[in-house]
Order: structure tokens, then sequence, then C-alpha cells
């Protein structure tokens, strides 16, 4: 504090907020006030119940006028949260913004300190730290870079498509990255959604359609991200395409290739199918895909193998679209926004193996039903067992790999409702007796409280309970031959065996295996479950702490697809509204080097992560690019002449604030 | 604080992206932990200059907490690598210098553990008490008796 530099009085102001009783109910305020008034430069310390609030921000705009503060600070809760609310308001007053600092007493102090005493103390310290910091507040300007309107959206399910579609109908241009050979995701396997039993089909098919021929849109299918530079406004992204050795371009999705492959019937597992049907190594994933163009599985395929298939497919194309030589290509494309929409994966049943999924051939995921109902699926709409028979009674278990802390302690959100939708679906198709086991039916949103009543009144049963195992040894004439369900009624206190010919697992929602890669890629944060964390959970759901980068979807949390669509939507509003301020103004939290104190020792150069600092012959000092510099401060605390020094977290503030925290 | 017992000041110095936001998650989760810690932003623990950490135990600290990303996870791509670099560097001097050198503890603690913030600062609150105050570490006790001749 004894070192502070002569840049005129230093007024300050320091506000302490309530937050309604978030603070004031911990900390006793009336003491921090008091406190912080004495402090060195403090010309008044103000209370208020909510600081943010405008009364709140008018107070601290006020004072700068008529008490000609030069320095505020508000203790409150984290910068993350205000500390644009708050700068706002000393500029709106004619102080500059950077004149301010604010102490955290609510993230870190009221909220996790149990005893009032403590936290008082702490709030004090805290509000010391701040006020001896903003002493060596300077003033600011603000850099502004100019914004690249493109948008690149990653994944094309329901979420993306959705995001794609509005972003690419205002003019802007959309490159919309999918992993698997057609856009889709999971939306384009169901055969229809609830409550309203839409055909998924019907309703899809036509935005898939809409994304193959927007003019804004450029579609990366079989593709996926390799590598991603740049921040906000200004992303260079690189997508690896991969080789599909069918040329999208010539190829019009005649499956003359296909009915010409020297396979006669399909050998290998139908991913779209979830493994219900075979396919051939040449394939369409399903007939509404987009684009709507074969592909051919290396992994499978006899040429690639061998190298010595009489390739019949390659003949049997009129326009030459297969390309056994075609390679992996590297795409470069700078966009100003980034949506990520990369969905979910479904649980894997067989961790559970009590419930003898893999082992009990009609043992069925969810997902392998919703193939089955399909009228495009490996039965055309048939509910038929493996061995063809129809089943006469169902058993649909809910919760599996949800809301049990063996696996996933988190509801998924869908699968009553799903199970509901399916429960319905194989009950007009088979008419046989259906179950459905529950722990809890929750069925939160619109129309889907109704849809469960409707369901009741068509005479599924509904067993409340967490089903113990599926077995297949029969105790009575009446089991032999069925899997038998082993649950504890807990309505009517008993233990329970209902034996039924088909069992479908309602599996929950997982994030992607690879969502710690893209999150990394994107430096943005994962949830402790691995779902992509959102700026704050209520007011910036779709924004993450990566600014420029949104988030929509499942890979935010389980959703359904209205929830999906709204936040897809609203990533796009929000990446839209970032584009149209054309420029956007960079924290000046960047480097630079005192020119009289540099030794030219070169030690800042290597260290620096972004290449920003070169070495000046001519003068023998090292120089830092601002425009590349992005502010970590790794150089600032290797030089050892202290020549090196960063906007906003100055030694002497860091020093200031240290010394204040810790008195 | 409670009587008899010694409360140590402790000092964390957070990076902005991982450590600081998980302190703001154990907020918002309400997990309690000791009122002794003292807070200190960074945008990157590779700000964190040895001499802050020196700088903290001449101003009072018993106990100094360098919080980061884990590695791999920087935003700033490897500040947390010449965090780690440092740290070791820093130990030994600490060590020379007769500072206990437990005193300082750098932990990779990302945005999401909130758990992990309040379990690393109650087991590093805990220890630095029972360490006693700093200046009951011989050298630097003598240091002190040093510094004010």
């Amino acid at each position: 504090m004894d070192k502070i530099k002569g840049n005129g009085e230093i007024r300050v102001g320091v506000y302490i907020c309530h937050c309604g009783t978030n603070i004031a109910g911990r900390v006793n305020i009336k003491e921090v006030v008091e406190f912080a008034s004495k402090l060195p430069y403090v010309v008044v310390s103000r209370e208020y119940k909510y600081m943010c609030s405008d009364p709140g921000q008018e107070l601290i705009k006020n004072d700068i006028k008529e008490l000609k503060l030069n320095r505020i600070v508000v203790a409150s809760c984290s910068p993350h949260l205000h500390e644009h609310t708050f700068r706002k308001a000393c500029e709106d007053a004619g102080l500059n913004p950077f004149n301010f600092q604010m102490a955290n007493i609510r993230e870190h102090v009221s909220w996790v300190t149990k005893e009032s005493k403590e936290a008082t103390e702490k709030a004090k310290a805290m509000v010391r730290a701040a006020v001896y910091r903003v002493v060596f507040h300077e003033s600011l300007e603000r850099k502004s870079q100019e914004i690249n309107p493109n948008v690149l959206v990653i994944g094309g399910g329901i979420a993306g498509i959705s995001a794609s579609l509005v972003v690419a109908d205002s003019g802007k241009k959309v490159y919309l990255v999918e992993r698997e050979p057609s856009i889709g995701g999971h939306m384009a396997k169901f055969d229809k959604t609830f409550p309203t039993l839409d055909c998924a089909s019907c309703i899809l098919t036509p935005k898939m359609t809409q994304v193959k021929d927007h003019p804004n849109i450029e579609l990366f299918t079989y593709s996926e991200i390799e590598e991603v530079d740049g921040y906000v406004g200004n992303f260079k992204v690189k997508i690896r395409k991969r080789a599909r050795y069918v040329d999208v371009e010539k190829c019009v999705g005649c499956y003359a290739c296909i009915e010409a492959c020297v396979y006669k019937e399909g050998k290998f597992p139908d991913e779209f199918n979830e493994g219900l049907s075979k396919r051939k190594p040449i394939y369409i994933p399903f007939p509404q895909a987009v684009p709507l163009a074969a592909v051919i599985d290396p992994a499978t395929c006899i040429q690639f193998l061998s190298g010595k298939c009489k390739r019949s497919c390659q003949q049997a194309c009129e326009r030459g679209a297969i390309d056994f030589d075609m390679r992996d290509e590297i795409v470069e494309v700078q966009v100003g926004a980034i949506i990520v929409a990369t969905g979910f994966k479904t649980f894997d049943p067989s961790r559970i193996p009590q419930y003898g999924y893999g082992r009990y051939q009609n043992v069925y995921k969810s997902i392998e039903i919703e193939r089955l109902v399909n009228s495009s699926g490996p039965t055309g709409g048939e509910v038929i067992l493996r061995d063809g028979r129809k089943p006469q009674s169902v058993g649909i278990i809910h919760c599996v790999g949800s809301r049990d802390k063996n696996y996933n302690i988190w509801c998924s959100r869908v699968c009553c409702m799903y199970s509901l939708k399916l429960a319905h679906l194989i009950k007009e198709r088979t008419h046989a007796e259906v179950y459905c086991f529950y722990i809890d039916m929750r069925t939160p949103g619109k129309g889907y409280e109704e849809f469960y009543h409707k369901l009741m009144e068509e005479g599924v049963h509904f067993i409340r309970g967490k089903v113990a195992e599926v077995t297949d040894w029969a105790i009575t004439p009446e089991e032999e031959g069925k899997l038998v369900i082993r649950v504890e009624d807990t309505l009517i206190g008993v233990v329970r065996r209902i034996p039924v010919d088909m069992v479908v697992l309602a599996v929950g929602l997982e994030p992607q295996p690879d969502a710690d890669e893209i999150r990394r890629l994107l430096n943005i944060s994962c949830s402790k479950e691995g779902w992509f964390l959102e700026r704050h959970p209520k007011l910036a759901p779709v924004s993450t702490f990566t600014d420029g980068v949104f988030i929509a979807g499942a890979c935010q949390g389980p959703k359904d697809i209205p929830d999906t669509v709204a936040q897809a939507e609203a990533a796009a509003a929000e990446a839209l509204s970032l584009i149209d301020r054309k420029k956007i103004e960079l924290e000046p939290n960047t480097a630079w080097i005192d020119e009289e104190k540099c030794s030219g020792c070169h030690i800042c150069i290597g260290l620096c992560p972004y290449s920003a600092i070169s070495y000046n012959e001519e003068r023998k000092i090292a120089v830092i690019n601002e425009a590349l510099c992005k502010g970590c401060g790794v150089c600032v605390a290797a030089c050892p002449s202290k020549a090196a020094q960063q906007r906003l977290f100055l030694d002497d503030q860091i020093y200031a604030e240290i010394e204040g925290a810790l008195l | 604080m409670k009587d008899n017992k010694f409360e140590p000041k402790i000092l964390g110095i957070f990076c902005n992206w991982c450590t600081y936001l998980a302190a703001d998650l154990a907020g918002v989760s309400r997990m309690d932990y000791p009122s002794n810690i003292r807070i200190v932003r960074t945008m990157c623990s590779g700000r964190v200059d040895p001499q802050f950490v020196l700088w903290g135990f001449k101003n009072g600290a018993d106990g100094i907490l360098i919080g980061g990303c884990h590695p791999g996870d920087c935003h700033y791509i490897e500040g947390n690598y010449k965090t780690l670099r440092r740290y070791l560097i820093l130990k030994r001097i600490l060590r020379e210098m007769g500072i206990n050198e437990k005193r300082l503890r750098l932990e990779w603690i990302s945005a999401s553990e909130g758990e992990k913030l309040q379990r690393v600062v109650r087991e590093f609150t805990e220890e630095i008490r029972n360490l006693g105050p700093i200046s009951e570490d011989r050298a630097f006790k003598l240091q002190l008796a040093e510094h004010k001749k």
C-alpha cells in the first residue's frame, strides 16, 4: 500500500450487497460496512438489499457523480455473474469501467461458511483485499475486433439441424459437421414421438432436406472436428472429411451399387437398425438419409481387406461415383461462433447383468424397440421376437442405468415418456399385455401427464417397484418358456413374479464417450457426469465459459425433443446476436513489455503458448503482439526484471490484494 | 474462530477458468469448508509468480494453495505445466529457507469439481492447523529476527 503511485486523489466507494438473505443471512452486513468505511482511501461505504438491481446500481452512479468517486468495490456474488453489470454502471456514470473490483462474499463466503462470526470475518478480509487492490487499478481501453459472420455447428441431430436452419435462414453461412454418414441423429431412428404420437420422420425428414437444399448451409457428413484454434469471433477450425469412397456429389442414391455388391445378402450388423438387421459393406444408412448417398465400410469390404474384389459395385455405378482411392481430406474453415450439439449415447444395459441383456435373446433395449416399431425398420413395423413369434406379454423396465448410484445417479428425463409411447405402440401392434415397472412416474411436460392417463385407460399395467432380476428359471408351468420379471410391488407390499415373452429395458442417457475430446478441443467444461457445462444453469443455459461457444440439446444434459429444439434455437439466437454485433470488445487483460526494464533475456519468448512474443534484434528487447496475446500472464510471472506486465493483473494489484486478504 | 485451537491463515490463488469456478460451484452447491482460506483470482495458474507465494508467507499466510486446471485442460494451452515446474522449484527454495514445504500445495481442480475443492480445502486447513503457525518454523523464525535487525 505504501508504494501507491501519485495518480491523483483516490476516492473509493464500497458497496456491500445483502443479496436478499443469501449474504445477509450469514454475514453481519452492518459490521462489514463499518469495517470498510475505515479502510484507506474509502470515502463512502454503503449496503443495499440487491446491488445488481436498478436502485442498487443507481446508488453507485449517484455516488460517482456526487462524491467524485474514482474507484468502486462491490462485495456481492462471483465476478463471473455480475462483474459486467457493475462495470457498466461505472461506465454509465462516466468512470472508466476498469476502476472497479468485486469481492466475492456470496459463493466464496456466505454460502460455504457455517458460522456467522467466521463468515463476517472472512467477508471483511475479502472486502479489504478488494479495496487494497482497486487502489492500484487504472483506466484501460477495450480493443475491438471484427467478428467472422460464419457459424460452425457440431452434430447433425435434431439440435444441430434446428440450430443450423435458424442461423442459415438469417442469411449467415453455416458449416454443419456430422460424424455419421447421414444427418438425423437419434430422432431419425424413432417411429413416433411422445406425447402427440407425431410420426418422427414426417417432421424430421423435411428439416433434413431443408438442410441439404439450403444455400447457406455447407454440410460435412462422415466428418469430425480435428482442431479448433482462435477465439470468439475468429475461430479457425480444421474438419476431417473421412473417406466414404463414394463421391457424394455424383451419387444419387439409386442402390444399384448395393444390389451389385458381391455379397448377395447383408452380412454385417446394421448400425442404424441397432444390429437387428444386416447390411452389406456398401450401404445407405436409411432410405431418408441426407445426403442420400452410399458409403463403403472399409472394415468389411473385400476390396479393402484383400484387394481382390471384382468391384461389381463400381461397375454398376453409371455415374462413376465410387472411388476406392479416396483419402481423408482436411478442410479449414473460419467462423465467429460455434454451436455444439453432439447429443448423447444410450446406456449399455449389459452392465446390469441381472437384467439379462445379451444373455436372453428376448431382452431388448428400448432403442431396439424403436426400430422394431418403425415401419421402415427391420421388420417393417411389426413387433416380433427374434424367433418370429408375436409377444403375448411384454414387460418394460424403467430407469435402467438411471437413478441408480451404481450406474448413473441422474434421471434421464425421457425414459418414462418414451416407455409410455412404446407401451402404446406395442399394444397397438400386438395387443399384448404390457407391464411397466417404474420407481416413480415422471411426466412433467405439456400433455405428458394426460398421455400417462390415456395409457392407464388403455389397460397398460403399472407396477411400482425396482425390478430385482429377469430370469428364465420357471417355477410354475405358466412360467415355462418365458422370462420372469421378479419385482417387489411396493404399492401392495408383495414380491411378484411376472412371466412375459419380451422384456424392454428403458435405458437412460449418457454423455457421448468422446465428449471429453470435444471439451478439450473447444476449451469448454464438463460437469462431473460428463455433460457440457453451461455458463449459468438458469440465466445462461446455452452459453459456455468460453465466449463464442454455445451448447444445445442432450450434450448439455438429458432432454426430450421439444426442449432440445428450444435450446438449439436459443443457441442459434445467441450466436446470431454475437455475430450481428459485427465487432467484439476484448477484455484488456493483455500483457506488455516495459522497454526500459527489458534486458532481452528471451525467457518470456519461449513460454508464450501463442507465439505472441518476438525479439526485436535492433532494440534488443522482447515485444508482445497484443493482437495475439490472450492474457494468461505466464510471461509476466517469469520475467526476472518485471518488464512484462499484465493489465488488470498487475503485480502491484495482486500484491496489494494478497496483503489485504491476509492482514 | 474456535478458542485455544490455532486457526491458520490460508491464501488460495486460483485460476479464473477452473479452480475459481470450482469454488463458485462449491458455493452454489452450499458445500461448507473452513473459513480460513482467502481466495485471490488470476487468469491462469501460470500467472502465479513465485514471489506471490513468498509475499503471501511474509504477509502472514500459514499455508498457500494454488489451484489450476487439470493437465491438458489449461484454458491457455499449457500454463499449468509452467505452474507445476515453478511449484517444484519453489518447494525446494522454501525448504532451503526453512519453511516447511507442506505449507505450499498445488492442486488441479476443474470447474465441475466443487466437491474436490471442498475436500482439498478441508484437508489442507487441517494439515496447516496441525503444523502450527509459520512463525514456529525454526529457520523462518531466525530469518524474521534477521529481518527485524
